[in-house]
């Protein structure tokens, strides 16, 4: 995973509440088997409408999405972060994220930023009224910046750590093979396997 | 202090606990299909990995899976391909696959219970939102993105930080023709999409201990679309009756000291809810959806809402935004909202008494003019159970399309599909935007509900039909 410390970028303000992963990512791009070249499937079928935020001339290159509440609810596709990812952003704010597109993002190294939803109009009215605003996600010190707005914002101390030092879960747990492995040996017998019977 | 449901499962499954980390968990049962797994396949052979235990891992095909003409080549190349990366990835791993065409195929969420591999007390996972369903036996499940399946399969271990609890009481008698799916229904209604986020379910009174494991199962399904992590109910005597005998049931002293370990698994009397939703079964009625999200849901007997009703900014919009894209008007009588297809399937509610229960209302009856409707079993066992019964017979003759097991309609990955601006009566669980088709619109509905609105036309419960079913055979 790539680790993320700090990033500074234009924003792109999705005032919608409720975005389920079937916005962010529609089913028959799941077909694919790889975890790039979803950025053409990216809110799809909004992206039809040259009005929808994401074809603004000014909001190209845009990189932290201020979303409403309650984004990445339904379905636990992770391709949903890798469509955010490959498209350019690297980071989410929103005052509420559905708990399996959080876990997804995070492991992936795609900043979720919990903030009031005050906050959250606040940015939107920043980077509606001026494209060019910049808003800075700075996961050391745990705050966002952007024109007179500073918030800070919280996550676990674990996943912070993870994120700023770009780690490989699997090999985190993998040094606690003899834990796993004793837990292993004491199993009950009557645990259901699935090998076939 | 007593311990809730979750709670003691959840205790039951620590490897490693630690100060600032999250704990450790086993994990008894992991499913595998073709959409969430083939990353996860590439990233075990990068690091040159193994699946840790290939007898706690099983995997089936469901999503793309056609339910015409199975026993030809599938048609869309893209499918196809990634059908053919699944079983090559599970020849190549060694784990166990149900490929189409296989009895024991079929939307993963029905196979694994069927094949009694979900148990009480166990941890189950599955790279899809919808295993929450497993928590009908008392087990922990839970849907994982594809990173998280690749660590299963290397470790048999997920890092967890535990979740809160929350009980949903619902006491007292389901009003007659009110089943499983109006009452998750209007429970996600009541707490909002979001309102079960950072939460483990619990269902629990009166009214959960009388439902038959298949109503159970639709219930925890559908948790996640109250934005839970899981939800569970507590096993009990219909639990184990389920599922004794099956295949991967324990059998004789395993049997035995299953069933003890099992009765422990109930919430203490002393245990304490981080947060408690009571609901009154009595005041229920059949539930539908008119919106484009599984909490924007009302009565049947209601009129569409006037967005202009909502207090909160954003809901407003939000509703605003549902009725614009579902193409209705604010007060306009949910019945009067006509469908053009009728999907019955899915794993909320594509079991054997899903099947029976819109069998009993199409028997000697029509689906209207104009009207489609598809019936998909969950797998191929309920379609050969349904067979049995000659539910596919009863079907047929009122017109309904009887098909093959999968996922279907339900995300429209298969070519089942709504065309622009076509409408639904479904008895899944997504009413998303374009969620069963680019421009399709859904409205979420039970079994009971699909059977009588494909025979008026129109959005309906059974006691909305006033004629008298034709003989058996005519």
């Amino acid at each position: 995973m790539e680790a993320f410390t700090t990033h500074t970028g234009r924003a792109v303000p999705l005032r919608r509440s409720n975005v389920d992963t079937d916005q962010i990512i529609p089913a028959h791009w799941l077909k694919k088997v790889t975890r790039d070249g979803f950025e053409d499937g990216l809110f799809e079928a909004w992206r039809k409408d040259p009005e929808f935020v994401l074809n603004r001339p000014e909001r190209q290159g845009a990189t932290v999405l201020v979303a409403g509440p309650d984004f990445g609810t339904g379905s636990s596709r992770e391709h949903a972060v890798w469509a955010l990812q490959n498209y350019g952003f690297k980071a989410v704010i929103s005052s509420r994220f559905a708990d399996i597109f959080r876990g997804n993002s995070l492991k992936n190294g795609l900043l979720t930023v919990v903030l009031e939803q005050k906050i959250v109009d606040a940015l939107w009215e920043l980077t509606e009224q001026d494209p060019t605003a910049e808003v800075t996600v700075d996961l050391e010190a745990r705050e966002v910046r952007a024109g007179g707005i500073t918030a800070s914002f919280e996550l676990d101390e674990n996943s912070r750590w993870r994120l700023l030092n770009g780690l490989d879960d699997i090999s985190i747990t993998l040094r606690n093979e003899a834990d796993i492995a004793a837990y292993e040996g004491k199993r009950p017998a009557y645990k259901p396997r699935t090998l076939q019977v | 202090m007593g311990r809730t449901l979750a709670e003691k499962v959840w205790d039951d499954h620590v490897v490693r606990r630690a100060e600032g980390e999250p704990d450790l968990l086993y994990i008894d049962l992991h499913l595998l299909h073709e959409v969430t797994s083939p990353q996860a396949f590439d990233g075990l052979r990068k690091s040159g990995r193994k699946v840790r235990r290939l007898d706690l891992t099983i995997a089936t095909e469901d999503h793309n899976t056609p339910t015409l003409d199975i026993d030809k080549p599938i048609a869309d190349p893209v499918s196809r391909a990634q059908l053919e990366t699944l079983r090559r990835n599970c020849a190549e791993f060694g784990v166990r696959l149900h490929p189409l065409g296989d009895v024991e195929q079929g939307v993963v969420h029905v196979v694994g219970p069927q094949l009694g591999l979900t148990q009480p007390g166990t941890t189950v996972v599955c790279g899809d939102s919808h295993t929450s369903t497993h928590g009908a036996f008392g087990a922990l499940a839970f849907g994982i993105g594809t990173s998280q399946v690749e660590h299963v399969l290397a470790t048999q271990t997920l890092p967890m930080a535990r979740p809160k609890t929350m009980a949903i009481t619902v006491e007292g008698e389901l009003p007659e023709g009110v089943t499983a799916k109006d009452l998750i229904l209007a429970i996600i209604a009541k707490i909002g999409t979001g309102g079960g986020q950072g939460y483990i379910l619990e269902y629990r009174g009166s009214a959960i201990e009388k439902l038959s494991m298949e109503a159970r199962m639709t219930i925890c399904n559908m948790s996640i679309e109250a934005g839970a992590r899981a939800g569970m109910i507590a096993p009990d005597e219909t639990t184990f009756a389920y599922l004794k005998g099956r295949p991967h049931a324990p059998e004789g002293a395993d049997w035995d000291a299953a069933v003890a370990y099992w009765k422990t698994l109930r919430t203490d009397d002393d245990a304490v809810f981080d947060a408690e939703v009571v609901i009154d079964a009595a005041e229920l009625s059949p539930f539908v959806t008119w919106g484009t999200n599984p909490g924007q849901g009302a009565p049947l007997s209601a009129n569409v809402p006037d967005p202009a009703s909502y207090e909160d900014a954003s809901e407003r919009l939000a509703a605003e935004k549902a009725l614009e894209y579902m193409g209705l008007a604010a007060g306009q009588p949910l019945r009067s909202i006509n469908v053009d297809t009728v999907f019955v399937g899915s794993c909320t509610n594509g079991r054997i008494e899903d099947l029976r229960a819109a069998a009993d209302i199409l028997r000697g009856r029509k689906v209207a003019d104009g009207v489609r409707m598809l019936v998909v079993p969950g797998s191929a066992r309920v379609g050969l159970q349904a067979v049995s019964e000659g539910l596919d017979v009863v079907f047929k003759e009122a017109g309904a399309e009887w098909r093959h097991a999968g996922c279907s309609m339900c995300l429209g990955m298969n070519p089942d599909q709504l065309a622009p601006g076509e409408r639904s009566a479904s008895t899944s669980n997504r009413n998303f935007e374009g969620r069963q088709g680019k421009g399709g619109r859904t409205h979420l509905v039970s079994p009971q509900v699909a059977a009588a609105t494909a025979v008026l036309g129109h959005l309906a419960s059974p006691a909305d039909l006033t004629d008298v079913p034709a003989p058996a055979g005519v």
